[in-house]
């Protein structure tokens, strides 16, 4: 490959890296569906939440702090936005900059379509929202949660998947 | 024999007490709908079935707080304006808790109900078995119910429409499409559909 084409795709790179800071990933429904299903050394804890729901946006603290709590731990917080790519820019973003929510990754899922997606997530989701699932390393083993929860109760329920 | 019997028994027990029991699932479409009896914002008990001229019931499950909810409010009242001449009327239903969710109180039902002039009756579910019985998990959720001798047979479930943003640009209209085949005698193509909304403020225990 020619130097001019290695030190232009190392620019994007670090471009992309700088422009990550600011920005929260949107995503559509493969990328979701392979983040859970894929096998890793780690486990995933996967809160569906928006602004709009109260319930969610009083938990979301808990994520935070069960994400600190474990950063030395294989334990993987994701936070999946269901806004709606429209409001990424006027709600989403200002929302994360006011609240400072930093530690868990959040992603914005790009996905209208409810129907279409929120069976194949889980059989058990009805896609009422706050919504958690605690999946394995292996992908294998999960517990999900239709409901809000307590920092005391997320530590209890993801105990068992880190011993 | 009778110890392996016992013992699920007690397992059974013990795993309900516990919680770790999924909760039931509710109806689905085919199920004879629960006959309900509850109060009405202008204090007078209300029951499915009350109307007898009615052909079925389009039942939503909704509140005042949930933006999802408000945001499919105008459509909720459109249906009711409508499909009630046609025999299939609206009836609202709220099954969140008042201290959980104080927006949600009876007192804010019949003043939402006065303000935006809903042409329907809208209910509290009190206990939440209604809501339980039924299945609803969030709002907003419909369940259209068709008179079938004296039993209401649960005939959709779920979203009003595919669009929450933008009623304009819903090119699915679920509620409307299962009534109309209803009421033409034809099946509904589309029984069932999920979507996003707020969880039921379920008391706790």
């Amino acid at each position: 490959m020619k130097s001019i084409h290695t030190w232009l795709l190392l620019s994007l790179l670090v471009i992309g890296q700088a422009s990550i800071a600011q920005r929260m990933p949107v995503i559509k429904y493969p990328a979701l569906e392979r983040l859970l299903t894929r096998p890793t050394d780690t486990v995933l804890v996967v809160n569906f939440w928006a602004t709009w729901c109260a319930p969610c946006v009083a938990e979301l603290p808990y994520f935070e702090q069960l994400s600190a709590a474990h950063a030395t731990d294989k334990v993987k917080v994701i936070l999946v936005n269901l806004d709606g790519i429209g409001q990424l820019v006027k709600k989403v973003q200002p929302f994360i900059a006011r609240t400072g929510i930093k530690s868990p990754e959040m992603l914005l899922l790009d996905e209208p379509d409810y129907n279409s997606w929120i069976g194949k997530v889980s059989p058990d989701w009805s896609g009422a929202l706050p919504f958690t699932l605690i999946i394995d390393p292996s992908r294998k083993q999960r517990k999900t949660f239709e409901k809000g929860l307590t920092l005391a109760e997320l530590e209890t329920e993801l105990r068992p998947f880190i011993q | 024999m009778r110890k392996p019997f016992f013992l699920s028994v007690i397992g059974l027990i013990l795993l309900t007490l516990s919680g770790f029991v999924t909760p039931p699932q509710g109806y689905q479409v085919g199920d004879k709908a629960m006959l309900f009896k509850l109060k009405n914002v202008d204090g007078k008990m209300v029951a499915l079935g009350d109307a007898s001229a009615t052909k079925g019931y389009i039942v939503v499950f909704t509140c005042n707080t949930c933006p999802v909810a408000q945001a499919y409010e105008n459509r909720m009242m459109a249906l009711n304006h409508q499909y009630a001449a046609k025999g299939y009327p609206v009836i609202a239903i709220n099954a969140n808790d008042g201290t959980l969710s104080p927006g949600d109180s009876f007192d804010e039902m019949k003043k939402r109900s006065a303000s935006k002039g809903y042409a329907f009756p809208y209910l509290l579910d009190e206990t939440q078995e209604v809501a339980k019985t039924y299945g609803a998990r969030s709002t907003p959720t419909v369940y259209v119910v068709k008179r079938t001798g004296s039993d209401f047979i649960v005939s959709y479930i779920g979203a009003i429409d595919n669009n929450r943003d933008n009623p304009s640009e819903a090119g699915e209209k679920y509620v409307q499409k299962a009534v109309d085949a209803l009421l033409a005698g034809k099946p509904v193509e589309t029984p069932t559909v999920k979507a996003i909304g707020c969880g039921i403020r379920w008391k706790q225990a």
